[in-house]
């Protein structure tokens, strides 16, 4: 196994006297999927706000490639190659595809600095190709492609400016179960192709078949950290929906509505 | 490639992609604006017709070229038709006025519109109001100014005696002169309009700068997070628009020895229309330098077509509602069907 990509011990944050987070401890590796599970609240977002440098952490200690990070920006965290794809994008929805692709970072060319633009369609394709989408038609407007083309897309671009790490923020939430089976398709293909990805979701039965490392947090706490090995489907579910919780209700719910 | 490709990325037909293009609308209307008035008015489409529709049609591209720029980039400019009037008083007035050298006048006024589109920009900016509103103040402080001040520091409300302020020859031909082209006089303004559009296009499509303009317009938030410049980007087309202001102002001053201090003021809705027409979304984010131009070539055909026509020239207002309306809807029924086909 290599070593962790991003390694964080007892990972902590408060803001004021408000604990958002404490003791997380987990790591991501080359060529692995961590997923991040939890409820609403249960202090994902707190999480990955620290991951992608938007905040600092307040105790315990984030170290990447085995050095400790304190990062007081996303630029930081991008400089390092933790790239964070969120659920807007940041996409021009009008704009064709390899405008967007590389929008705020194009190549120029010639004394005239044009745009290189052969460059960027070629690129653009060659990219999307890599993550598995054939993307004849680079002109169309990104908004014309599905929910899941469209995330691909976000995700083949950190790929291309240097991520090593993709930390995805719930990127399968707003689409069907089709879509879903898209992006985890490349999120599967960004993990072959040697990436870390940390995978931010609140569906077990997304995060399970793609996941090598498990962390659920509930209320601002890590209640599991495991790896594939040591957990099944049933348990990860179980875990996530607040296993006694959930028991109590089903039982309540079968009171209610006799067969 | 192993995974499935949906069907629906197969490559566009290349009647799809010409539809996709914004300017097609305005293309498709401009001809029938062509062709009726061709059949409509003898005079049309004679030589000394061509070059007075196509001057007209210039002197309202070369702004709405610029406004196109700026309603792509998700703003407007109210205070664009005033500036035309503006640039030109204030050259008027400094040199017949002051005894200002018409030189360092022409250059003076393009430094002003600069400075005036930068506020322009700056306060959009800063202040995060809609440039809707905040044009609008601009547009009616230089409009009270054109009036007012001039009034005061001039002592009448039109500019007189230009023709007699010394070196005025010397500029005329870069601004008001015309150039005899097969028995036609073609006015040095048309020159302006093509290399404006053809700026424009290059700017818009091909550079950096153009790319930004697309995002900021399209989604300003996304384009900050991927480190676009967005105010930078704004500030930008605001002066761009103002120094069109400018180029026009100088085009009229020049070619007509006079400016009055109305002159332009309503004018700014004429280069909205035409960008619109030109195939704009009023929201941003998308449109075309061509498109624009061909807009002010349809509005430049209209207002000398009625002309030769012999109707009341009155009737040009409702007759360019009817055919901005028209061109507006071909104009969105091809962007609809091209989005919708592929």
């Amino acid at each position: 196994m290599s070593a962790p990509l991003i390694e964080v011990t007892d990972l902590g944050k408060t803001y004021g006297s408000v604990v958002a987070l404490r003791g997380v401890t987990t790591s991501v590796r080359a060529g692995e999927v961590t997923c991040v599970l939890g409820d609403n609240g249960a202090g994902k977002s707190t999480f990955i706000k620290i991951l992608s440098g938007a905040h600092q952490h307040s105790e315990g200690s984030y170290r990447v490639d085995g050095v400790e990070q304190h990062m007081s920006s996303p630029r930081d965290a991008l400089a390092l190659g933790i790239a964070t794809v969120y659920q807007d994008l940041a996409v021009v929805p009008l704009m064709p595809v390899w405008r967007n692709f590389f929008l705020g970072s194009e190549p120029r060319r010639g004394p005239l600095r044009m745009l290189d633009v052969d460059l960027m369609k070629r690129t653009t394709r060659d990219e999307m190709a890599a993550m598995g989408i054939d993307l004849r038609d680079v002109d169309q407007p990104i908004g014309t492609l599905s929910g899941g083309e469209r995330q691909c897309v976000a995700i083949a671009r950190a790929v291309h400016f240097g991520a090593r790490v993709l930390i995805l923020d719930e990127p399968t939430a707003a689409l069907g179960v089709k879509q879903s089976g898209v992006v985890l398709r490349y999120i599967a293909r960004a993990r072959e192709r040697g990436l870390g990805v940390v995978f931010i979701t609140h569906n077990p039965h997304h995060a399970y078949p793609v996941g090598d490392r498990f962390l659920v947090l509930r209320r601002g706490q890590s209640i599991a950290d495991r790896p594939k090995a040591e957990l099944t489907r049933d348990e990860l579910v179980t875990l996530m929906s607040g296993g006694a919780e959930l028991d109590a209700l089903e039982h309540e719910l079968e009171r209610d509505h006799p067969i | 490639m192993t995974t499935a490709a949906p069907a629906r990325v197969a490559p566009a037909r290349a009647t799809t992609r010409v539809l996709r293009r914004p300017e097609v609308g305005a293309a498709v209307a401009a001809l029938a604006v062509l062709l009726f008035f061709t059949v409509v008015a003898d005079q049309f489409l004679t030589p000394s017709g061509i070059g007075t529709w196509l001057n007209s049609a210039s002197r309202f591209g070369i702004m709405a070229v610029a406004v196109a720029m700026l309603m792509i980039g998700g703003e407007f400019d109210l205070s664009a038709g005033a500036m035309t009037g503006a640039t030109g008083l204030l050259v008027g007035v400094a040199t017949t006025g002051y005894g200002l050298n018409v030189w360092v006048a022409v250059v003076l006024a393009l430094v002003v519109a600069l400075a005036i589109g930068a506020l322009n920009g700056v306060l959009v900016v800063r202040t995060g109001l809609p440039s809707f509103i905040v044009t609008l103040g601009t547009f009616f402080v230089l409009q009270g100014i054109d009036l007012a001040l001039v009034k005061l520091v001039y002592g009448q409300v039109a500019v007189q005696g230009f023709s007699d302020v010394p070196f005025v020859e010397s500029v005329k031909p870069v601004f008001g002169g015309t150039l005899a082209i097969g028995g036609a006089s073609i006015s040095v303004s048309v020159l302006w309009f093509l290399a404006v559009t053809a700026l424009a296009t290059l700017v818009l499509l091909r550079t950096r700068a153009g790319n930004w303009v697309f995002a900021v317009g399209g989604a300003q938030a996304s384009a900050r997070a991927t480190g676009v410049p967005v105010a930078r980007t704004k500030i930008g087309l605001f002066m761009t628009t103002a120094a069109a202001g400018w180029l026009v102002g100088m085009i009229s001053l020049f070619q007509s020895s006079t400016v009055q201090s109305s002159t332009g003021v309503g004018d700014e809705f004429i280069y909205i229309i035409c960008a619109v027409v030109g195939g704009c979304l009023l929201t941003g984010g998308y449109g075309s330098a061509v498109g624009a131009a061909l807009g002010a070539l349809i509005y430049g055909m209209t207002r000398q077509g009625v002309v030769y026509a012999g109707w009341d020239s009155n009737w040009l207002y409702a007759f360019l509602g009817v055919m901005l309306l028209a061109a507006v809807l071909v104009n969105n029924a091809v962007r609809v069907r091209a989005e919708r086909l592929r």
